[in-house]
């Protein structure tokens, strides 16, 4: 009897003991699903690790939810695309520097059968104005996430209230890009999604792209390290390191290398000083 | 994991990336229920057999306890563990140590309201017996445990079941990080998210078959005992 509880301590110190180890030199990122799920990370994270050894563990949430994460001081470095919550995040002192990265876009998808007619518009304002005005079924994240946010800014530029013009036409699901491109693929309904996650989600079913190229799709995702004078605990070498990386020549021409089927998602713009 | 493959393939190849996976998931469900059994079984035979006012409302409370929605004790354990909550100094939110806290804390209840039960049940057998022979309350619930030992197994397989199955405890807790909080259940959910269904599908029979295993191991494992004990 008391060899076999002695057993057992050993054997759960022992799975303590384990994952205790692997946190040495490492940093932990909150960022977006979509620099996860295209698959951006799988991509960089190996390249940062073979030039400095610091293991990059990746937390993908929405972007509300990461800047979340953040000012909690639960995370070391933010990745993250809304601007404004950005900047509000470093007003607040929970971030130290916005450093820009890079860009994609957004794009409008629905169904093939187009029973809004605005496919090969160039004008996402008139396409919503449109959207709205049919009552053309529409999936929302509604979840603070930047895709979020950038979707209820389009209202906003195109005169809606959505808070109160919204109708059973609206659908907010509260959920992941995932989730919405699902909900979206299972019930022929329009989404705005980030065009990195479009290309690489597998479950399209009926839905294509059906407005693209607007500049108000425009899509800038920003680094920030979380500040150690708020929370003593961040990791401020490390994170620094990862960030200088991203900006680097080296990080930007790694993010430029990053394609799906032959085409390029993301853009870096590290040298803007204005993205 | 790399793309456009099934799951399958992944097991049928040994897939490092899945096998790492598949070894968390037992790695963290098994030790909540080690530490769920160390805290439940002699929290239910206590509770069976002694008596004090109020009991039957922890009873009751007891057996809702089972049905603690896993959202919820992700959320409690993430608050605690946050670098902001109380116990954040620990530096233990997104690693599998707050993982398996959070299943503990859901399969607790499980392991110790069924206990309970099966003590209850067999006392009402040995109370005149044990009575006869003056055995202290200590004694007692150990000479209840030890007859009980292979009932309680299900009991256990009852709480592995819970661990095994749940996502939205850990994948709040744990974060679902690639190689290091990456479970069967976050993974599943994961690619559902990226919209690979097939993958997610075929995740989800591999870990059914990983839960079908342990419980035909549990189940041997308590005939061969029993076998034993006569």
């Amino acid at each position: 009897m008391f060899t076999r509880r002695l057993l057992m301590a050993i054997a759960v110190s022992a799975v303590f003991a384990g994952s205790a180890f692997a946190q040495d030199k490492s940093i932990l990122v909150a960022s977006t699903t979509s620099t996860q799920d295209s698959g951006l990370f799988g991509h960089l994270l190996p390249m940062f690790k073979d030039k400095t050894g610091i293991d990059v563990k990746v937390v993908a949430q929405g972007t509300g939810q990461a800047i979340d994460t953040g000012r909690r001081g639960d995370a070391d470095v933010l990745f993250v695309h809304a601007k404004a919550a950005e900047e509000k995040f470093l007003s607040e002192g929970f971030g130290v520097k916005r450093y820009p990265v890079m860009y994609n876009d957004f794009v409008l998808v629905g169904p093939k059968s187009d029973p809004a007619g605005i496919k090969g518009s160039k004008d996402i304002v008139a396409a919503f104005k449109t959207l709205k005005d049919k009552g053309i079924d529409f999936i929302s994240r509604g979840d603070k996430s930047g895709t979020h946010q950038a979707e209820l800014n389009l209202w906003k530029v195109a005169g809606i209230d959505i808070a109160t013009d919204k109708g059973p036409w609206y659908k907010e699901i509260g959920q992941g890009m995932g989730a919405a491109l699902n909900t979206a693929a299972a019930s022929n309904a329009y989404v705005l999604t980030d065009r990195a996650t479009w290309l690489s989600f597998k479950n399209k079913g009926e839905l294509v792209i059906e407005v693209e190229g607007d500049k108000r799709l425009f899509n800038q995702y920003g680094v920030m390290l979380v500040n150690p004078a708020k929370h003593p605990n961040v990791k401020q070498e490390f994170g620094q390191q990862f960030i200088d990386w991203l900006v680097s020549s080296e990080g930007q021409k790694a993010i430029a290398d990053f394609k799906i089927n032959g085409e390029q998602l993301f853009y870096p713009n590290a040298s803007d000083p204005g993205a | 994991m790399p793309g456009d493959v099934s799951a399958l393939q992944l097991v049928l190849t040994g897939d490092p990336a899945l096998l790492a996976i598949v070894r968390l998931s037992l790695i963290v469900s098994l030790s909540a229920v080690v530490l769920a059994a160390l805290i439940g079984i002699p929290f239910g035979a206590a509770l069976a057999l002694i008596q004090f006012p109020g009991r039957q409302a922890v009873i009751v409370v007891l057996n809702a306890l089972m049905g603690l929605p896993p959202v919820v004790v992700g959320l409690a354990v993430f608050l605690a563990l946050s670098r902001a909550g109380p116990l954040g100094s620990w530096g233990l939110l997104f690693t599998p140590k707050a993982m398996v806290i959070a299943q503990t804390v859901l399969v607790a209840p499980i392991i110790a309201a069924l206990t309970r039960q099966t003590i209850e049940d067999l006392w009402l057998e040995y109370r005149d017996e044990l009575n006869a022979m003056n055995v202290g309350p200590v004694g007692r619930v150990a000479t209840l445990i030890w007859d009980a030992r292979f009932s309680l197994v299900t009991a256990l397989l009852a709480g592995f079941g819970r661990a095994a199955a749940e996502v939205g405890a850990i994948i709040i807790v744990g974060g679902n990080i690639d190689g290091f909080t990456r479970t069967m259940t976050t993974a599943i959910a994961l690619e559902t998210s990226k919209g690979d269904l097939p993958l997610a599908v075929g995740l989800g029979m591999v870990l059914i078959v990983i839960v079908i295993a342990v419980n035909a191991l549990a189940w041997t494992a308590r005939r061969a005992g029993e076998r034993m004990a006569g």
